[in-house]
């Protein structure tokens, strides 16, 4: 028996959900890690959270109409992110506030479609799949949509690198320089909220977190450089999703037999673990120095 | 509405809704707003995974609780602060949503805990519950004065030395407290929005701390009371009633805040001109 066989349990190429799977998130993984490390640079990790948790509304919502996951996410994310805009994220004093009370108002929304979706006879397991995800049940038409949105989202992220740059390390620096911040910073809340999004339909709503702050944060710990540690978080975020996905296939054969772990579990369990890793690194950096 | 079993739910959120009044009212004035939610909502993990093992959900959510509360506040230390909040809270997430596929007869019972219960609450739920309510209002009681120090001045506060990371790691334990208490009846999704709502609408109506803090017990005892009313008659979720009536009377108490400010500058600006 090779090694290779060991890892991949038989049958993993010749699947085609895996295949979905490898092809969806590797596209996520690298707009999230893009688009992570300025979250985290912002201090944004919050917004990010808040809009992942935001997306289970538009989730239940689009069950409850019959579209698909992803337009919902898309919507109500973008929604989300324009209210966070007004009632004033853009203030360093008070955004945690206002982020708050609009994911409160938006997870009550989703407790009430979630209950009128289990009532009106969609399958209860509804819940569960908006809110931890299932990337081996996404459907093979759903990939252009993926690939165009992460896209659009790096795109995004180039064109405005060096203002948002800027505005990001010193907003008075910007303004003095003739940068519109507020302007940038509310494109770059329309790039988070696509990131998110598409983290969401991979991890789920409110695990999408895990990949956009996770490989940034790990990032931004070993390099300084924002560039490089664009690249090192889309490169994590790529590994961490793709050797969940052969983790949770190869689950199918651990205990409890014939029910496979959740591939989420293993793809935020590892993102966690380089986190950790990555401050052992950066503390024996230090010691030595 | 007021049948037997009813009355139980009326006492419990009761006593949720005083508890999150009180510890939402520094949650908010010290900017936790992330931790509350964090918290709470990793703890889900600990529900899951008590019933896998089959021990109390309580113990569940309050070890799990715990661990949260001392990953962000220890690993915070070294790392960017929000960063780690949202990861700690993902990866008990995550240890959640494997529980939750570990365990198949669990699955139905993940809205409840997500998104409360009120209505389903049996009367020897009421003790426990008094009793954790009445530990976290005397924790707050007992670190009244150092939390609003560091809340308010952390500066005079270390000069006084007062430890803003030992005065950080008790909020975050009662914050834990609060949460095993009050997420069997809520969720864990939705203590979070009564925890920021009613007090930063309380904040908007008065600057003196002692009056917000009343307040805010108020208010935050004014929605609960009404979600379980309109739950009742409705059959819609208690969370929905919780989380959009948090918000509600945010945007009321934000709005006559700017009325109020409008006509103070009028009056001001007429007496200078007469």
């Amino acid at each position: 028996m090779s090694a290779a066989f060991f890892v991949f349990a038989p049958g993993f190429w010749d699947n085609e959900a895996v295949h979905i799977a490898l092809v969806i998130g590797a596209a996520v993984a690298i707009v999230t890690g893009v688009v992570g490390v300025f979250t985290v640079m912002r201090g944004q990790s919050f917004a990010g959270e808040a809009l992942g948790d935001i997306g289970t509304t538009g989730g239940s919502a689009a069950a409850l109409v019959g579209a698909g996951p992803l337009a919902g996410f898309v919507a109500v994310d973008v929604l989300a992110a324009a209210a966070m805009e007004l009632v004033g994220v853009q203030r360093v004093r008070g955004r945690d506030l206002a982020t708050g009370v609009v994911l409160g108002a938006a997870i009550g929304l989703a407790a009430l479609f979630l209950y009128l979706d289990t009532t009106q006879g969609a399958d209860g397991g509804s819940t569960v799949t908006i809110l931890f995800g299932s990337i081996f049940a996404i459907s093979s038409a759903t990939i252009p949509a993926v690939v165009v949105l992460a896209v659009l989202a790096v795109a995004m992220i180039v064109a405005l690198y060096r203002p948002l740059l800027l505005a990001t390390v010193s907003p008075e620096m910007a303004a003095a320089r003739g940068i519109p911040v507020r302007l940038v910073g509310a494109l770059y809340l329309l790039a988070l909220a696509l990131a998110t999004a598409l983290a969401a339909i991979t991890i789920g709503t409110i695990l999408s977190t895990a990949l956009l702050i996770g490989p940034a944060a790990t990032a931004l710990r070993l390099t300084r450089r924002p560039w490089r540690a664009m690249f090192a978080a889309a490169g994590l975020g790529l590994a961490a999703t793709w050797i969940g996905i052969v983790l949770a296939y190869d689950s199918y054969h651990w205990p409890p037999y014939e029910h496979g772990w959740p591939v989420s579990f293993f793809v935020v369990a590892l993102v966690f673990a380089i986190y950790l890793l990555s401050g052992a690194v950066e503390w024996a950096r230090e010691r030595r120095a | 509405m007021f049948s037997s079993f009813m009355v139980n739910a009326w006492e419990v959120s009761g006593i949720v809704a005083v508890v999150a009044g009180v510890v939402g009212f520094f949650t908010v004035m010290r900017g936790s707003a992330f931790a509350a939610h964090a918290i709470p909502n990793g703890s889900f993990a600990g529900a899951a995974g008590a019933s896998l093992v089959g021990v109390s959900t309580l113990f569940g959510l309050g070890v799990f609780a715990f661990i949260g509360a001392l990953g962000i506040g220890l690993l915070g230390r070294r790392g960017r602060h929000d960063a780690v909040t949202a990861l700690m809270l993902v990866m008990m997430l995550a240890l959640g949503a494997l529980f939750v596929s570990l365990n198949t007869q669990y699955a139905p019972e993940v809205y409840s805990l997500l998104f409360g219960e009120v209505l389903g609450i049996s009367s020897n739920a009421i003790a426990p519950t008094l009793i954790l309510g009445a530990v976290c209002i005397a924790a707050i009681a007992a670190l009244y004065r150092p939390l609003m120090l560091s809340s308010a001045l952390p500066e005079v506060g270390e000069a006084r030395g007062i430890g803003t990371f030992r005065v950080e790691l008790a909020f975050l334990g009662v914050l834990a407290l609060a949460t095993a208490m009050t997420v069997p009846v809520v969720g864990t999704l939705l203590i979070f929005s009564l925890m920021i709502g009613a007090p930063a609408a309380a904040r908007s109506l008065t600057d003196r701390p002692g009056v917000a803090m009343a307040l805010s017990v108020v208010i935050a005892l004014a929605i609960v009371w009404f979600a379980i009313g309109a739950s009742y008659e409705t059959d819609w979720p208690v969370g929905f009633f919780v989380g959009t009536g948090s918000a509600a009377a945010f945007v009321l108490a934000r709005l006559w805040q700017v009325g109020r400010e409008r006509y103070e500058q009028r009056r001001v600006l007429g007496s200078v001109v007469a």
